[in-house]
């Protein structure tokens, strides 16, 4: 079989020319319902042929977690609040009507009964149509999150240079 | 009646889901070819012009159908090269 050969250098030329339009997507919450949206924002995005990037700090870093992980924050504070605040796409309370977990649930079965994607689904479609996901070094160290406990497919770690490079040049740019 | 090549069902999906697996979908298309999208979410009806102009494929139109339980919208797109 012939193997066409793409030079990085030509690859990165025409992706300059064609330039496509930039959005930047940071999430600072750990919400299902905010969650949701920003993944829907993403993936139709990335659908309608923009580049996305989003950016996860703060709240919005348990929803990048692995089910179940850990903190490993060494001191006491930072392991207590580890124990307390637990990630997970999956595991997602929503902001309004959680009522200790009973109305997500609710709301997932609603959700599954009319065949719509749940964050889990939506990350996978991000990651699907090449969305780049980039989570902030500072409230990882702050969480006590470990890169190793987030999931497969977390293009970088950075910070918030990395983030005002992107959104300067992006068209579309979302704080949620 | 639009004549087409290919047909997308995505009934039952709610939105991202018909755009994205129509963008997904428009690839196996051959330039010139035509697809057509079978949605009941009505936003389709709005989003489907909005993502032929935004990539670049041509929008060609709408028919509708009545059906049980729900309307069914067909979009219809044309690939650009």
């Amino acid at each position: 079989m012939a193997m066409t050969q793409v030079e990085p250098a030509t690859a990165l030329a025409d992706l300059h020319a064609s330039q496509p339009e930039g959005v930047t997507i940071v999430l600072l919450s750990g919400e299902m319902d905010k969650a949701m949206a920003a993944f829907i924002i993403a993936t139709g995005a990335a659908a309608m042929g923009m580049r996305v990037t989003m950016f996860f700090t703060f709240w919005g870093l348990n929803v990048i977690r692995k089910p179940g992980a850990a903190s490993v924050a060494k001191d006491l504070l930072r392991k207590a609040f580890g124990w307390l605040n637990t990630g997970g796409a999956a595991h997602l309370p929503l902001s309004r009507f959680n009522f200790g977990g009973m109305g997500t649930t609710m709301m997932k079965k609603v959700m599954r009964d009319n065949r719509m994607p749940g964050v889990p689904e939506l990350i996978e479609t991000a990651q699907d149509l090449g969305v780049t996901m980039i989570a902030c070094t500072t409230t990882l160290g702050l969480l006590g999150i470990s890169k190793d406990t987030l999931i497969d497919g977390i293009d970088q770690l950075a910070g918030v240079s990395t983030y005002l490079a992107e959104a300067k040049d992006g068209s579309v740019n979302l704080f949620i | 009646m639009i004549e087409s090549d290919i047909t997308l069902d995505t009934l039952g999906y709610f939105c991202p889901m018909p755009i994205i697996l129509t963008s997904k979908k428009i690839k196996e298309l051959a330039t010139g070819q035509v697809l057509e999208v079978l949605s009941d979410d009505e936003g389709i009806k709005k989003d489907m012009p909005a993502w032929c102009q935004t990539t670049g494929h041509e929008w060609i139109g709408f028919e509708e159908e009545d059906s049980d339980p729900k309307r069914v919208y067909k979009a219809y797109v044309k690939k650009a090269g």
